[in-house]
């Protein structure tokens, strides 16, 4: 299992799923103490009309421009929920459910209207997304981690998410004092001088980046996954937002690693001849770790209610 | 047959008995679902319907895999939609049992609970799509709804289904209006409320299940939020927030399902998904009550009735205008001619409006009428606010001081 095959086939799209699941699961800390989590959910059901318009302008499928249209429909989708619960003053929770199923309706049925038999997009690939696909065809065996011209083959997934996971963790250093205090006390921090909506919006454009970089190699389920059930968790272990952080980001590791493992090798195990969608198992498997926080974290009650019969 | 002969015909039942079953079946959908939907949204909970809606896909999967495992084709509808409601059943007591029992928010129970079992539903699709048996093609419709090539059965199942659900809103509109709209006054005439929200949710439930086939659970939803979140702009009345709703899901379930039977390749649910938005959208920008077009109006209006009163003040005191707004807003009135020259008109509308303001002042100085001149917004015409009689006496008290001074 860990020989030139595992590097071969696994290495690669096991690496990118820790990469994506931590990018997502260090804004989602934040979003979920501001009791924005659903956010996230929103964000990755938009970015299907932003791919969707973005390859009828630009004809083709690959990366980047599928990113900006993503990133743009992220960016639309956020406004057009503002607007629509200021000029209507309508409930965030009901004005989000508004724009995200009418933008994710939309993407559908531009979809469905155009021709993209040449290409591969569909819907199906836009939730799964295809960890499975991301192999690395010039591996041999260990040794091509050395070989210049076996790494020129890695995917460009892994690369690309390496960034954004950097870029993630560096947003969140840098922006720490900022983040942490405008999440806890907004007035407070507007006192001290922080500019607490500027925050608030990098936050959501920082979710967005994580968002269409991850749903790009990984599609949108681990993405909605990892931006709630890491961080949901971690905070059930801790109340220093600094342990929550480093807890959340060990708890996506260990769903990315072992949600692959399962869906991989995990059928063999039962006598099973096909593997399961790598995607869906590791959510499952952040799942399950969320419902044994749920069950056992030292901090799961709210304060006052420990008292209480469970 | 053009398109839109087609569109015709489905669109007045004529276009076959199967299409027309299904256009009947996405009307009572979307009613139940509007109805439902305008508790869930006056709980704040709309998104609660989410969770459940992706909690319904380990369920389709497992009865899939249960049904082909026992012998039988593992598409039977009934069993598939019974083994959907099963989890969100559980997905949905999930959600309440963290949002009450942990620290966590609602709104985090609430994307936990729909991306897990979502992932976990993805998960056994895998497994059906390597299983031999059960005829497992076209579950994949549950995600996005098709009605193309739906079994007459099928559709009698949605049809009943819907109406028997649109039935139990009717019902039950009484304890849960009194919950939506006043939860502690609810828990004094003996209403449970915990169970009351539950059994809106239960409902929202019910929408979703027989919602799968036409809609798909990843849109259904829509179904739950859209029509209330329009309903609330024409009314601040529940009982007609409910009633529009359902008017509003019922149009949009019977156009959607029209229109996607009358042009191939055009699919049911997010069809029904975008009729509902335009609805949403007219009602955003028209409504008279809460629409943004009567909103903006009503601004430029009291906006042009500040300048118009400023601006006569100023011609009764004899001051200058700059103002631009304010000169057009006399002149269009036909206080003032192109030149700056106030007309008889004018002299006369701006002589009242002094007199009214030293009545006014003379009023609030008085404090004799108390919480009415409170109310002195500075643009009601003082006729409106006062009576005769009480203007009458401003007049005599103003005149007595001009004698003293």
């Amino acid at each position: 299992m860990m020989g030139a095959e595992f590097v071969q086939l696994s290495l690669t799209p096991m690496l990118i799923g820790i990469l994506a699941s931590i990018a997502c699961a260090l804004p989602g800390n934040f979003l979920l103490l501001r009791r924005q989590a659903l956010i996230g959910d929103a964000i990755s059901h938009v970015v299907l009309p932003g791919i969707v318009v973005a390859f009828l302008v630009t004809g083709t499928v690959t990366a980047w421009p599928m990113m900006i249209g993503a990133a743009a429909a992220a960016i639309v989708a956020v406004l057009l929920i503002e607007a629509i619960r200021r000029l209507g003053r309508i409930e965030s929770g009901a004005a989000m459910g508004v724009v995200f199923t009418t933008l994710f309706a939309a993407g559908v049925l531009l979809l469905e209207q155009s021709d993209t038999s040449s290409v591969h997009l569909d819907v199906e690939h836009a939730l799964y997304g295809n960890l499975e696909s991301l192999i690395w065809f010039d591996a041999t065996g260990w040794s091509s981690l050395f070989d210049a011209e076996a790494l020129a083959g890695l995917p460009p997934q892994l690369a690309r998410m390496a960034i954004v996971a950097v870029g993630l963790a560096l947003f969140v250093l840098v922006l720490w004092k900022e983040l942490a205090i405008s999440t806890f006390d907004g007035v407070f921090a507007h006192s001290i001088g922080i500019r607490t909506r500027a925050v608030g919006f990098a936050l959501v454009v920082a979710t967005a980046i994580a968002a269409v970089a991850a749903f790009d190699a990984v599609g949108s389920i681990i993405v909605i996954a990892m931006f709630i059930c890491p961080p949901a968790a971690a905070r059930l272990m801790t109340d220093s937002l600094a342990r929550q952080v480093w807890w959340s980001v060990g708890f996506a590791t260990v769903s990315a690693i072992l949600g692959y493992v399962l869906a991989g090798y995990g059928p063999g195990w039962f006598g099973l001849p096909h593997s399961v969608s790598a995607a869906g198992m590791i959510a499952t498997v952040s799942g399950i770790i969320l419902a044994v926080a749920c069950l056992a974290a030292p901090r799961r009650h709210r304060s006052g209610q420990a008292a209480e019969t469970v | 047959m053009t398109g839109f002969d087609r569109l015709i015909d489905a669109l007045t039942l004529q276009a076959g008995y199967n299409s027309a079953l299904v256009a009947i079946g996405a009307a009572l959908l979307g009613l139940a679902g509007g109805g439902a939907g305008a508790f869930v949204f006056l709980r704040k909970r709309a998104l609660v319907s989410d969770a459940i809606s992706h909690a319904t896909l380990p369920g389709v999967a497992l009865a899939f895999i249960v049904m082909a495992v026992l012998g039988g084709t593992g598409r039977w509808l009934p069993g598939l939609l019974a083994g959907s409601a099963i989890t969100a059943a559980i997905g949905l007591l999930i959600v309440e049992w963290m949002a009450r029992r942990t620290r966590l928010s609602e709104d985090a129970a609430i994307g936990a609970v729909l991306s897990v079992f979502f992932g976990l539903g993805v998960v056994l699709l895998t497994v059906i799509q390597t299983m031999t048996s059960g005829q497992q093609a076209g579950l994949g419709s549950f995600l996005l709804g098709s009605t193309a090539g739906m079994l007459i059965s099928e559709a009698y199942v949605i049809a009943i289904a819907g109406a028997i659900a649109a039935g139990l809103v009717f019902l039950m509109r009484r304890p849960m209006t009194l919950v939506a709209f006043d939860p502690e006054f609810a828990t004094t005439t003996g209403v449970d409320v915990r169970r009351t929200d539950i059994a809106i949710l239960v409902l929202a439930l019910i929408v979703t299940v027989i919602g799968l086939k036409i809609v798909g659970l990843i849109l259904i939803v829509a179904l739950l939020i859209i029509p209330p979140v329009a309903a609330r702009f024409w009314t601040d009345r529940v009982a007609s927030l409910i009633l529009i709703a359902a008017g509003m899901g019922a149009v949009s379930g019977y156009v959607g399902a029209a229109i996607s039977s009358a042009f191939a390749g055009v699919p049911t649910g997010p069809v029904i998904v975008l009729i509902a938005f335009v609805l949403f959208l007219v009602s955003l920008l028209a409504s008279p009550l809460r629409g943004a077009l009567a909103a903006a109006l009503r601004q430029w209006r009291f906006r042009r009735l500040v300048h118009q009163r400023q601006g006569l003040l100023a011609l009764a005191r004899g001051e200058a205008i700059y103002d631009r707004l304010t000169l057009s807003t006399l002149r269009r009135a036909g206080y003032m001619r192109r030149d700056g020259v106030a007309t008889l008109a004018g002299r006369s509308a701006a002589a009242k409006a002094l007199k009214d303001e030293a009545r006014w002042a003379e009023a609030m100085r008085g404090e004799a009428d108390g919480p009415v001149v409170a109310d002195y917004d500075g643009l009601t015409p003082i006729e409106d606010v006062l009576t005769p009689d009480q203007i009458a006496d401003l007049d005599r008290r103003l005149a007595r001081l001009e004698v003293a001074t």
